[in-house]
C-alpha cells in the first residue's frame, strides 16, 4: 500500500521538498475520494483544507441565483485545489465539484498554518509554491478576460 | 506587370457545392474540381483569396485535405461585410478563387519528430490540413498533440473530427473552452493551460500555432517554458491582405509582407514584432 509520504513526495506540487518538511506535512494529510457530481467545497464555507488532486477532474464554479452555474476552470491530476486556507478570513470563494470520480489528498489548513508558523522555512517554501500557482492562475484569468476568441470590434 | 503576375490577380469563377454551418458564426464553403477549376493543389497553411462578386475579396486559409485536390474547403467566421455576404451564398452560386498563396506549415521539418499543434478559435481551420497530412503519414511522426481552445462548447469546430483524430489517428487531442455552463464534461481554462499536460520531447518537437495574436504569444511563451527552442516554433499570422502577392503593401508586418513571406513565420523571426504595441 502506498504511504501518504510517498504520495505527497510524488505529487508535482511537493517535488523537491526537503524530507523533514514532507514528514511534517504528512501529519496534516488524509486520503479522500469524491463521487462524480459531489461538491468538494462550497462558496462561503470555512476554508480549512486544500487538495492535491491525484486522479479525476474538478470544476470550479461560480453560482449566481437564477442562473446556471458557470464553470470557470477545471482542475486535473497533479494540480492543486484551494488556497483560501492561507488567507484570512479563510472562506471559499467558489464551489468545487468533482466532474468525475476524484481521488485526492486533503491537507488540513489549521494544521498546515500551525506548522508553517512553527517552522518559517517550511512556511516560506510553501508560500513560494502557492505564489507560483496563484500567478499562473492570475495570468490565465487575464487571458480569459481578454475573450480572445470573441468577435473583434474597433 | 507580366502575364504571370496579371494571371495571379485574376479570380477564377467556381461553383459552390455546399455551405456547411460549423457554429453560430462560422461556416465552411465546399468547392469541387470540375465546377470551374481543374484541381486545387495547395500546401497546408496556404490561403486563397475568395471574391464575392460585387462585394469584395478576402483571404481565407484552406481547411481541406491536401491529399484530395478534388475538394477545396474554406472555413471562416462571418465577421465583416464580405464574409457575411459569403455566408449568404448557396449551392450553385459562383465565387471567385485566386491562389493558393503564402508559406506553408513546416511539415517536412517535423518529420521524425514530435509535433504540437496549438489552435485557438477559428485558428483550427488553417491547422486542419496539417492534421490530415499527419494522419495520412502517421508513422512518419513521433507523438502528436493537438491543443485546441475555443470560447465556449458551442463554438468548438470540427467536433466529429476532433474525436476521430484522437481515436483513429493516435493524436493526443486536448480541447478546452474559456467558460462553460451546465453539464459540460470537458476542460475549462485557457489553451495555454494545456501545454504542461501534453506529452512531447521539447528538444525534438516542432510546434505550429494558429489563433489570435495574444493567444499565440502566450502559447509560444508556454512552449519556451517547457524548454522548446525558438527555432522549432511556427506561427500563422493574420493581416489585411489585398493583392496576396506582395505588390500592394497592405499586409506589411515589419520588414515582411504576410501574404508572401507568411502567413506561416518562424517564431524566432517575428518574436520581437509580436511584443511591440505598434509597428
Amino acid at each position: 500500500m502506498e504511504t501518504l509520504e510517498r504520495i505527497l513526495s510524488a505529487h508535482q506540487f511537493f517535488q523537491g521538498l526537503e524530507p523533514r518538511h514532507l514528514a511534517l506535512l504528512v501529519g496534516c494529510a488524509t486520503n479522500v475520494r469524491f463521487a462524480a457530481d459531489e461538491f468538494m467545497l462550497r462558496t462561503g464555507a470555512e476554508a480549512n483544507q486544500f487538495f492535491l488532486i491525484r486522479e479525476g477532474k474538478v470544476a470550479l464554479e461560480i453560482n449566481a441565483p437564477g442562473r446556471v452555474p458557470i464553470i470557470v476552470q477545471t482542475l486535473h491530476e497533479n494540480e492543486i485545489l484551494g488556497w483560501s486556507w492561507l488567507i484570512p478570513p479563510y472562506h471559499w470563494h467558489f464551489d468545487a465539484r468533482a466532474v468525475k470520480p476524484t481521488r485526492a489528498v486533503a491537507l488540513d489548513g489549521k494544521c498546515m498554518r500551525t506548522k508553517c508558523e512553527a517552522d518559517h522555512d517550511l512556511g516560506y517554501e510553501l508560500l513560494k509554491r502557492f505564489a507560483h500557482i496563484i500567478e499562473e492562475r492570475l495570468q490565465q484569468t487575464r487571458l480569459q478576460l481578454l475573450d480572445v476568441y470573441g468577435t473583434p470590434t474597433r | 506587370m507580366n502575364a504571370a503576375a496579371a494571371n495571379c490577380l485574376a479570380p477564377r469563377p467556381c461553383r459552390i457545392r455546399r455551405v456547411l454551418r460549423e457554429s453560430h458564426d462560422t461556416f465552411t464553403l465546399e468547392l469541387h474540381a470540375g465546377d470551374g477549376i481543374d484541381g486545387f493543389a495547395f500546401k497546408p497553411g496556404q490561403f486563397n483569396m475568395l471574391y464575392v462578386f460585387g462585394v469584395g475579396e478576402v483571404p481565407i486559409s484552406v481547411s481541406s485535405d491536401p491529399t484530395r485536390p478534388d475538394l477545396l474547403l474554406h472555413t471562416t467566421r462571418a465577421v465583416g461585410v464580405v464574409t457575411q455576404a459569403m455566408r449568404r451564398l448557396r449551392r450553385g452560386a459562383s465565387i471567385g478563387v485566386r491562389g493558393p498563396f503564402g508559406t506553408p506549415w513546416p511539415i517536412e521539418h517535423a518529420t521524425g519528430r514530435d509535433v504540437v499543434l496549438i489552435a485557438g478559435g477559428i485558428g483550427l481551420a488553417p491547422l486542419r490540413p496539417v492534421l490530415y497530412e499527419i494522419a495520412a503519414h502517421r508513422k512518419d511522426f513521433g507523438t502528436v498533440a493537438l491543443l485546441y481552445g475555443a470560447r465556449s462548447p458551442e463554438d468548438m469546430l470540427f467536433r466529429r473530427e476532433l474525436q476521430r483524430w484522437g481515436t483513429a489517428d493516435a493524436i493526443d487531442v486536448f480541447a478546452t473552452v474559456d467558460r462553460a455552463m451546465g453539464p459540460w464534461p470537458g476542460h475549462v481554462g485557457v489553451v495555454t493551460g494545456l501545454i504542461p499536460r501534453a506529452s512531447f520531447d521539447p528538444m525534438n518537437t516542432v510546434a505550429m500555432i494558429c489563433g489570435p495574436e495574444v493567444m499565440m504569444r502566450f502559447s509560444a511563451a508556454g512552449l519556451r517554458q517547457r524548454g522548446m527552442p525558438l527555432d522549432a516554433i511556427y506561427l500563422s499570422m493574420e493581416r489585411n491582405m489585398k493583392c496576396a502577392v506582395g505588390f500592394c503593401g497592405h499586409c506589411q508586418f515589419g520588414p515582411s509582407f504576410v501574404c508572401k513571406d507568411g502567413p506561416v513565420f518562424a517564431y524566432e523571426h517575428i518574436k520581437r514584432l509580436l511584443e511591440l504595441r505598434e509597428i
